[in-house]
This record gives C-alpha cells, sequence and structure tokens, in this order.
C-alpha cells in the first residue's frame, strides 16, 4: 500500500465509495457536480479518507472547516500531502 | 406471507428480557444471526439459550447502552468480529417514575439517557455498514406513553416522544440508502416492567383496550419481524402501535 501514490489511494477511495470506475474520477472531477455526490456521500467520504490516511495526518482526522472546502480530488490530494508536510515539520 | 433477509445480521438492545427478548428470539426464528445487547453478559444467557434450543444463531454482548464510549467500541467490536449490522432494533429502556414536582434530576437524565441518547449512539455507530450495503432497517421501540402522556412518566414519556422525532428525522436523512427507519409503540405488554403495577390500576386500564386484554411480548415481536423484512420496504418514518386498541 505504501507504494501507491496519495493520488492513486485518493481516487480508489472515491471510486469504492461512490460506485464509480477509477478512469471516470479525474484530478478536477468536483464531487458534488461532476461525481454526483449527495451530502450523506460527502460524510462517508470524508470519514474514508480518515481511515486510509489516519497514519500520515494523524487520528484526530480532519476538522469540519477544512472538509467543507474538499470540494474536487485535487483538494484532497493537496489537502493529504499539505497535513503531512505540516505534521513532520512539527514532529 | 413468507417474509425475506437479504442480510443477516440483526442487534437488539435490552435483549435480556421481556420485549426484547421476544424480538431477539423471532428474528432468529427467521434465519437471522442476531447481537443480544444487555448490562451484563449473563443477562442474555437465557435469551441464548432459547435461541439456541430452537436451532438459531445468537451472540450476547455486555454494553451499557447509556454510555457513548461504551457504545462506540462495541460497534468497532462488532464491525471487526461479525461486519455490518443490517437490522438494528433499539429496545433497551427503564422506568423512573415520579410525579413532576418529586422527579430527581439523576431519575430524568436516566431515563433520557437509556430510552433516547442510546438510540442515537447506536445508530450513529452502525449506520454506515447499512449506507454501504445500500440496505438497512431500524426499528425503535417507543410506547403508547409517548404518543399520549402518562401521569408519573414525564421523564420515560419525553424520552418515547423524542424517539418518535428521531426515528422520523433519520429516516428522511437515510432513506435515499435504502435504510428505513420506524418505531413501535408498545400498550400494556405484560413483562417485569410492568409487573409492577398493581393490580387496582391494572383494573382500571383493561376497560380502555377493546381488544380486552394485556398484550404478550410476541404481540410487539411479530410487528418488528414484519418490518425488519424486505417486505417492508416502502414503509418508513412510521409510529405503529400495538396496545389493542387504547390508542386510536
Amino acid at each position: 500500500m505504501s507504494n501507491q501514490s496519495i493520488q492513486e489511494r485518493v481516487i480508489q477511495i472515491i471510486s469504492n465509495q461512490l460506485g464509480r470506475k477509477m478512469e471516470d474520477i479525474k484530478l478536477e472531477s468536483s464531487f458534488t457536480g461532476d461525481l454526483d455526490a449527495d451530502s450523506l456521500d460527502l460524510v462517508e467520504l470524508v470519514m474514508a479518507f480518515e481511515n486510509e490516511f489516519s497514519a500520515e495526518i494523524g487520528e484526530d482526522g480532519i476538522p469540519e472547516e477544512d472538509s467543507e472546502k474538499l470540494r474536487t480530488v485535487q483538494d484532497v490530494i493537496h489537502y493529504v500531502e499539505k497535513r503531512m508536510k505540516d505534521r513532520s515539520a512539527k514532529g | 406471507m413468507k417474509l425475506t433477509y437479504p442480510h443477516t445480521l440483526a442487534l437488539v438492545t435490552g435483549a435480556s428480557r421481556g420485549i426484547g427478548k421476544s424480538i431477539a428470539q423471532a428474528l432468529a426464528q427467521e434465519g437471522l444471526t442476531v447481537l443480544c445487547v444487555s448490562r451484563s453478559e449473563a443477562g442474555c444467557q437465557d435469551t441464548l439459550a432459547a435461541i439456541a434450543e430452537s436451532g438459531g444463531t445468537a451472540h450476547a454482548l455486555a454494553v451499557d447502552v447509556a454510555d457513548p464510549d461504551a457504545v462506540e467500541a462495541a460497534c468497532k467490536t462488532i464491525n471487526d468480529r461479525w461486519g455490518a449490522v443490517s437490522i438494528l432494533v433499539n429496545n433497551a429502556g427503564i422506568t423512573a417514575d415520579n410525579l413532576l414536582l418529586r422527579m430527581k434530576n439523576k431519575e430524568w437524565d436516566d431515563v433520557l439517557a437509556t430510552n433516547l441518547s442510546s438510540c442515537f449512539y447506536w445508530c450513529r455507530g452502525l449506520v454506515s455498514g447499512m449506507t454501504q450495503k445500500r440496505w438497512g432497517r431500524i426499528v425503535n421501540i417507543t410506547s403508547v406513553s409517548g404518543l399520549r402522556g402518562n401521569a408519573g412518566q414525564a421523564n420515560y414519556a419525553a424520552a418515547k416522544a423524542g424517539m418518535i422525532g428521531f426515528t422520523k428525522s433519520i429516516a428522511r436523512e437515510l432513506a435515499s440508502r435504502n435504510i428505513t427507519a420506524n418505531a413501535v409503540a408498545p400498550g400494556f405488554i405484560q413483562t417485569d416492567m410492568t409487573h409492577g403495577l398493581s393490580e387496582d390500576i391494572k383494573e382500571k386500564i383493561l376497560p380502555h383496550i377493546p381488544l380486552k386484554r394485556f398484550g404478550v411480548a410476541a404481540d410487539i415481536s411479530a410487528m418488528v419481524t414484519f418490518l425488519c423484512a424486505q417486505e417492508a420496504n416502502f414503509i418508513t418514518g412510521q409510529t405503529f402501535t400495538v396496545d389493542g386498541g387504547m390508542v386510536m
């Protein structure tokens, strides 16, 4: 799993959660617009990201004010990378 | 009618006796694996023995349903050990009757926590397993006290009425995931909980029940079993009164 890129892992989760083919999920795809996610999907997606990346971003997960800003696939990848960087800078 | 159940893991709280025991037995009879929750693991031994005797499968779990951390931990254990629960019956309940002027904070808080907050904890903990499967059944056992009020039961009636509003809200939230949520409101059912009522009170109640008898636990579990089946898939957000016609 560790040799899979963040991008691949994010897309895999979105594919599982929303029942979409991986090739249909582009970096610029927006969850509610392009991928037809509803509010319940968004909550479940965030929970799935928290689970998948708990080692990288910590057990506290993704605060609500952050999760509200995650609109596209690219947003999530950037967010996870930023959290990892902040964490390693601190640690 | 033959009832069908596409997913086979069910959880019943307050399954050690009375209505909860009957519900656990009835669901096991339908071929479901039933997780029986009560305060102590020993509490469910009777239920487990009865289910085993009739060839069913059940497991006991000791959880204080009023404790959010305990319920969260239990949900995690359940997921790891048995997988996703598809049928959840929130039946655990207590009474601490008193007139308003004499009611202690603790009597109010305990009854609200065990009857109402517990529903929230269990539903929140188990619903993601249902959304993933795109199938789920939630049945909350409320009471006629929650519909018409009952002198001496302000705490209990508030909790039971709260369960009805809770049930309607989650029915709306979860409908798109093919999860139904309903409430069942028993009237006077012969269990340990009503056993304590005086003969005098029982005599006064009977004339108000058109079917002229107190209910038995199986009257409730028959309704619950139906609501949990695939065949009940167009019914959500409702409260079903099972009380011999007392409230109508």
